[in-house]
């Protein structure tokens, strides 16, 4: 009966549109970014296919609250300029965002578009926008006059570059203490070339500066300044610490302490920052084996195991005690792995890295996982199954299973209040921390986290000290 | 940049250079370190701080050529520069009036030793040093450490100069002999480090060493300096550098310092052939 009535047409669902890559088999042979990015004409189709709700759902999804209607109607007018500036009104480093940032699980997660179709490709239009910026010379945001405070902000990760393009476009004078000798933290000595080149962080960074904020590099406050020094000497009116989660965890188990065992920090800062994949040309050398284990499912494991394969192993497996819907790496960073050959050992924990008697390893014991009972984050328990260890044939082991935060500022700041396990204790609305004038956010605080959610602290940091200082009337 | 306003040979393989960083010359103690990128190129390493003057804002190193970038630094001359330099990093050494203090330098090591010595002198304690070196031209701060101390011993291998023999020669005769030693504070070579710890063990002798772990960051971010002291894991960077000797675990640093005995060949064979040798 109903064969008479004309059905409603619906559209089949839409995905987003593929952002080429370069492919797996070449690009496990070099360092360059993977993804290449949308053309002109790709944006401006994906961007034609976003629905422009009246009430949008991606914006609350954004740590940052950048203004994603807007910027993706002016894409659809071509006017690529005016989006990069709408987003830079609230996200001073889009291009980086737009990269590395878990999209999946913020803006793109609300995306009305998402519920029936794949959501609009929020992330690959803000990368493709900050590029175009970037390379047709965009200019200064409006920035207010100079209201005469002056705010340090150490560390030039993520939360403190965030921090100081806000208070720079509100007028301060700031100044970001770094102890490395390159700005960008754990973008620069964390996320691999391949990911995020390196030239575009100091592009970001390169703009900060033309902003006016001030950089000095190979300064570590605690040791050279005290933070105290910095406000009762040098003249700071506030302080912002964004100083990361800097100390690697390893395993308490045998042989953690054998020479072809690496953190992650150190294996992706001897490539990443000192250029070890160009050693002799580059003097600092990095060791691997042909078979490299990295423990860990996070997006720093990610990162290692591609960085080993590129580095010539051959066989490059990550073991994580969870399964594979635990893994907490974003899907992309899964898949490319995947597509590049790394083999994935889940529900796996190595209970003994085993070494000759020159300390080299040569295997590692591992043990096999079922999941039990839901523990304190809401996932299920690794549980040992007995008698179930076996044998990995590794030469090199990678350790990613998380970082602590970095104690130096908190072991030279006296009445710095700190959490059991040595984060920075603040409130959550201004971020200012148990002393006065002093404000602190990221990994200093959250523990290891993403570079977004870092950036949104950074945000609110800049908000508090704003309001803070603004009650001082220069 | 950071200039060097003196440079000193003190023999065919150790060089001392006079930096200036008025900043860290300001706040930096004995025992603290230094980390060096001489150039774009180069590689992060730590140094440890030799000597600083405030008032003309100098930091001191003093370093052994043993691989392509400790010769690349000894090739700089006065008035060229080192593109970073970052410090005072690590925990300074704890001065205190012990009595009698034993300082052991070993090759280079001594030149570190000296600030220590100086300062251990300074708090008003008996200071007994013993400096060792294997042959007579690799011996350095000869003078200096002379003038500080109230006993000064000095050994080489080969018996060209002082006593034949090693460092741990005359602590342990001066053990044996039951000489009351408060304190042992030993920097060198980790080889001569352990046998001191080793020497003084029976006695329980309290016995201080300065690790020379390999790093890369220096602020306790990479975990490249990880030792076991005391069976517990810590950072030579941000724990240290300096450890009681009798909990340090010798046999697993000896074994991370060797870690890149082959990249390090590499690097240093590139860089023979590209400049005959350093200048």
């Amino acid at each position: 009966m109903s064969s008479d009535k004309p059905k409603r047409v619906r559209k089949p669902p839409t995905k987003k549109i593929p952002m080429p890559e370069q492919d797996p088999a070449e690009r496990i042979k070099n360092f360059e970014e993977v993804a290449l990015g949308y053309t002109v004409e790709l944006a401006v189709a994906e961007a034609e296919k976003c629905l422009q709700c009246r009430n949008p759902r991606c914006m609350s999804g954004c740590p940052v609250e950048v203004p994603i209607k807007e910027f993706i109607e002016l894409i659809t007018k071509r006017d690529f300029m005016g989006a990069a500036a709408k987003i830079k009104e609230t996200n001073s480093l889009p291009a980086i965002c737009g990269r590395v940032c878990p999209q999946e699980s913020q803006c793109e997660a609300s995306c009305i578009y998402g519920i029936r179709n794949e959501p609009i490709a929020i992330g690959r239009l803000e990368r493709f926008v900050a590029d175009y910026a970037r390379e047709h010379g965009e200019g200064l945001p409006e920035m207010a006059p100079k209201n005469g405070f002056r705010v340090a902000v150490v560390g030039s990760g993520p939360s403190g570059l965030t921090c100081a393009g806000d208070l720079a476009k509100l007028g301060y004078e700031v100044t970001i203490f770094e102890a490395f000798h390159k700005p960008g933290g754990v973008l620069v000595y964390g996320i691999p070339q391949f990911r995020l080149p390196k030239d575009i962080v100091q592009k970001e960074v390169d703009y900060l500066k033309r902003m006016g904020v001030e950089l000095k590099c190979d300064y570590v406050i605690g040791k050279i300044r005290t933070i105290d020094q910095l406000m009762n000497e040098d003249g700071y009116d506030a302080v912002f610490v964004g100083s990361g989660a800097g100390a690697p965890n390893f395993l308490n188990i045998p042989g953690i302490n054998l020479v072809d065992v690496y953190s992650a920090n150190e294996f992706l800062t001897r490539v990443n920052l000192m250029k070890a994949y160009r050693f002799p040309e580059y003097d600092t050398p990095i060791k691997i084996g042909k078979k490299v284990a990295v423990i860990g499912g996070g997006n720093v494991a990610m990162d290692a195991s591609r960085t080993a394969l590129r580095l010539g192993a051959s066989d490059v497996h990550i073991v994580y005690r969870r399964s594979r819907k635990e893994l907490p790496a974003r899907a992309e960073e899964v898949h490319h792995a995947e597509e590049e050959g790394v083999q994935f050992q889940l529900l796996t924990n190595p209970v003994e890295i085993i070494g000759d008697e020159k300390g080299n390893v040569v295997g590692m014991r591992c043990i096999r996982m079922e999941l039990g009972e839901p523990d304190e984050s809401g996932r299920r328990r690794p549980v040992p199954i007995p008698n179930s260890d076996f044998v990995i044939d590794v030469n090199t082991v990678v350790i990613a299973v998380g970082n602590s935060p970095n104690p130096i500022i908190s072991q030279t700041t006296p009445g710095l209040e700190v959490s059991k396990w040595g984060g920075i204790l603040i409130d959550e609305e201004t971020g200012m921390t148990s002393r006065e004038g002093i404000f602190a956010g990221g990994d200093i605080v959250t523990g290891a986290a993403t570079v977004i959610s870092a950036m949104g602290a950074g945000k609110r940091a800049a908000r508090g000290i704003h309001e803070y200082l603004s009650k001082k009337k220069k | 940049m950071y200039k060097i306003v003196r440079k000193k040979v003190l023999n065919p393989v150790v060089k001392l250079m006079e930096v200036s960083a008025p900043d860290i010359a300001k706040v930096c103690q004995p025992g603290q370190f230094i980390m060096i990128r001489v150039n774009e190129t180069g590689e992060r390493f730590p140094l440890t701080v030799a000597d600083f003057d405030r008032e003309k804002g100098t930091v001191t190193i003093v370093f052994q050529e043993v691989g392509k970038s400790t010769m690349l630094l000894g090739t700089l001359n006065e008035g060229d520069e080192i593109l970073d330099f970052v410090g005072p990093l690590g925990r300074p050494t704890h001065i205190d009036k012990f009595g009698t203090v034993c300082v052991v330098g070993g090759g280079c090591g001594t030149a570190i030793a000296y600030p220590v010595a100086r300062a251990f002198k300074e708090a008003g304690n008996h200071l007994i040093t013993i400096n060792g070196a294997r042959t007579m031209d690799l011996l350095i701060y000869r003078d200096e450490m002379q003038s500080i101390s109230d006993e000064f011993y000095e050994t080489t291998d080969d018996g060209t100069c002082g006593i034949h023999g090693f460092v741990t020669t005359v602590l342990g005769d001066l053990i044996q002999q039951g000489r009351k030693i408060d304190l042992v504070f030993a920097v060198g070579p980790a080889i001569m480090m352990k046998f001191v710890a080793k020497t003084t063990e029976a006695t329980g002798i309290k016995t201080i060493v300065s690790l020379n772990s390999i790093m890369v960051d220096g602020t306790g971010m990479c975990g490249a300096c990880r030792v076991h002291v005391g069976g517990q894991m810590k950072f030579a960077c941000v724990d240290g550098p300096e450890f009681d000797g009798h909990q340090v675990d010798f046999n697993e640093l000896l074994g991370r310092l060797n870690a890149y005995r082959e990249q390090e060949a590499i690097a240093l064979e590139r860089w023979k052939k590209e400049h005959g040798g350093s200048n």
